[in-house]
């Protein structure tokens, strides 16, 4: 590797563009680096293309030019199936709908983070207690996610993005379908997480919450218009 | 950066495939159904008619297919053909012939009483016959005695099967009178259903000695019937024609009735044909019922392909459980098809008194058959549901 410690993630000259009439540019030649144990906020206007470059950052969605390197990995070199390993081994997602498959229990919602790293039924579920209990819900493991409510959810999300000790985690309005309590609750835990040196990162609509991270990323019409920059760091 | 590939453990590809299935039990048991009573059908279309021929095959055997029957013909110029009187003794002297018999039309009304309207005649006719019919015609008694040597020549009756039901005969423990003509008759005994001979199971049979003493019968057979050495019925049927009558073989008519029964079975067949394509037709939609489900779970279970593909699942993974769910849905359906495809045919042949045979054809081609179409209506769905983009997935679950 060239670089000792290359950054968690970085988009150089990133550009997305969705094929239509007229063709939609979510993203407009963004370049950021996000290093390792940084929590960086995303903020911009629904549609802004906040969500396309956590996609692209992710290696859910692949950018039209530009590169994503994940910790020095150039991805437009890799395969479907290495992006694939990508996601599930180096990179936590959370989203506002938290995506908890409701015929399973907690423990298992949780222990699907690793499911396709090939680990056995045990040793996942062993990794699922051990977060659970991290994010506070080690008591609820066997209930159904229906039985839980909007911040439970979101933390058995966020057990599930962190059940396989990602590189990063990318959360998407992780409070979006919250009360403000709930809300709170998940932003305390992603700072405490933050605190133990994991790196995230998270969009909001919610200026407060962005105003309370080291580092906030501004996208408009999907450029980068504003990057309060490392110096917090 | 050094990565192992995504890999799911192969029971962890079946648990996610049936987890999937459990989730939404009623809908998969329905579309499960579907296929179910398609292989049911199929499976009950085979064992039935098998039974059923089975049970034709044994009865034919049990007759024997060596009966041979010879009637005055009825065709163009033949309109007061009689086979001649001698016909009996004639036959009876080919050698190839294992026994003869004959029935003589005896021209006279059967009634339970002498206060019966003489129209009232029950549909039932009279015939004269010899004691040698019963073993001619491999028939049996129900009840009493049938003609002997010694009732031959006297007021003594056999009735058959339906002439009994008729004229109100359930037992013999009383003596039992026939008013047959403008005499009191004797019954001696009730038939059987006779198989290769129903005209006479509505008949009443009376001593052809006695035909000819009480009742004027003119001893000219009505029909003869023929007992042929089994290895011989093709020979022996084409000599016997002019045997009976050579100087007008054409008169006289040759008939093979097991020939009706080999015809029966035969019929059956074909309708075997037509519902085992009823069974396919079922088949079918139940197979598109299993696609359609299918189809639909890819479009409503967008956001857990999503979210699977966000946790590493590959292409092949998402294409591998949908169709795990189903090749499952449609194993499972076609395990149920042909447990009940087999208990339907069990039942029914039970009921009917047939032997029960199950085809192994049947039970493996059901299963198979279910596999295959789960195989097909899983195929599309699963390329479809590996095909979708997991951000498009996400946005729009």
């Amino acid at each position: 590797m060239p670089d000792p410690q290359p950054p968690a993630i970085e988009l150089r000259g990133v550009s997305k563009i969705y094929p239509g009439s007229p063709p939609i540019k979510a993203l407009d030649d963004v370049s950021v680096q996000i290093d390792w144990g940084q929590m960086v906020a995303v903020v911009g206007q629904s549609g802004s293309g906040k969500s396309t470059m956590l996609n692209v950052m992710g290696t859910l969605d692949q950018p039209t030019s530009g590169s994503v390197l994940i910790e020095g990995t150039d991805t437009s070199l890799l395969t479907d199936n290495q992006l694939s390993a990508i996601r599930g081994r180096r990179v936590g997602f959370v989203f506002q709908r938290f995506f908890l498959l409701s015929g399973i229990a907690v423990i298992d919602n949780v222990a699907n983070g690793l499911l396709y790293t090939g680990a056995t039924r045990p040793d996942r579920r062993k990794a699922a207690e051990a977060v659970l209990e991290r994010v506070g819900l080690g008591a609820r493991k066997w209930h159904k996610p229906d039985e839980l409510s909007g911040g439970q959810m979101q933390r058995v999300a966020i057990a599930r993005a962190l059940v396989g000790e990602p590189a990063f985690v990318l959360a998407d309005e992780p409070t979006g379908n919250l009360d403000s309590a709930s809300s709170n609750s998940i932003i305390e835990l992603l700072f405490s997480l933050h605190d133990e040196g994991r790196t995230i990162v998270v969009i909001t609509h919610n200026e407060a919450i962005a105003a309370a991270m080291p580092r906030q990323l501004q996208i408009l019409d999907g450029r980068l218009v504003h990057d309060s920059g490392t110096a917090s760091q | 950066m050094n990565l192992a590939p995504s890999r799911l453990r192969p029971s962890e590809t079946a648990r996610v495939g049936l987890g999937s299935l459990a989730a939404r039990r009623l809908r998969s048991a329905l579309s499960a159904l579907g296929i179910a009573i398609g292989i049911a059908s199929l499976v009950a279309v085979l064992g039935l008619s098998d039974s059923s021929k089975s049970a034709l095959l044994d009865q034919i055997g049990a007759l024997g297919t060596n009966l041979l029957t010879i009637e005055a013909g009825s065709g163009f110029g033949a309109g007061d053909a009689a086979l001649p009187e001698t016909s009996v003794a004639t036959v009876s002297r080919v050698p190839t012939v294992e026994a003869t018999s004959a029935v003589y039309t005896v021209d006279a009304g059967v009634y339970r009483n002498d206060l019966v309207p003489e129209d009232l005649t029950g549909g039932i006719s009279v015939y004269g016959t010899d004691p040698g019919l019963l073993g001619a015609l491999n028939g049996e008694i129900a009840l009493g005695s049938f003609l002997t040597e010694a009732t031959r020549d006297h007021p003594v009756a056999v009735v058959g099967a339906v002439a009994a039901e008729r004229l109100g005969i359930r037992n013999l423990d009383q003596p039992v009178r026939l008013y047959i003509g403008d005499r009191w008759v004797e019954v001696a005994g009730v038939l059987e259903p006779f198989a290769l001979a129903a005209n006479l199971d509505r008949a009443v049979l009376i001593g052809d000695r006695a035909a000819e003493r009480y009742y004027d019968t003119e001893l000219v057979p009505a029909t003869v019937y023929v007992r042929v050495y089994e290895d011989y019925i093709d020979e022996t049927r084409d000599v016997l024609a002019a045997t009976v009558d050579p100087e007008n073989p054409e008169e006289a008519e040759i008939s093979r009735p097991s020939d009706l029964l080999e015809a029966r079975s035969a019929a059956e067949s074909s309708f075997t044909s037509l519902f085992l394509g009823l069974g396919a037709v079922a088949l079918l939609v139940g197979g598109i019922g299993v696609a359609n489900v299918m189809v639909i779970g890819v479009i409503e279970r967008r956001g857990e392909i999503g979210l699977r593909r966000a946790i590493g699942a590959t292409r092949a993974h998402i294409r591998r459980q949908f169709f795990t769910e189903a090749l499952t849905l449609a194993t499972l359906g076609g395990t149920a098809g042909v447990l009940l495809g087999v208990a339907v045919t069990y039942g029914y042949s039970l009921a009917q008194g047939w032997r029960v045979i199950i085809p192994p054809v049947a039970v493996i081609g059901g299963f198979a058959a279910a596999v295959a179409i789960g195989v097909i209506a899983g195929l599309y769905p699963a390329i479809r549901a590996s095909r979708v983009s997991p951000t498009e997935a996400l946005r729009s679950a």
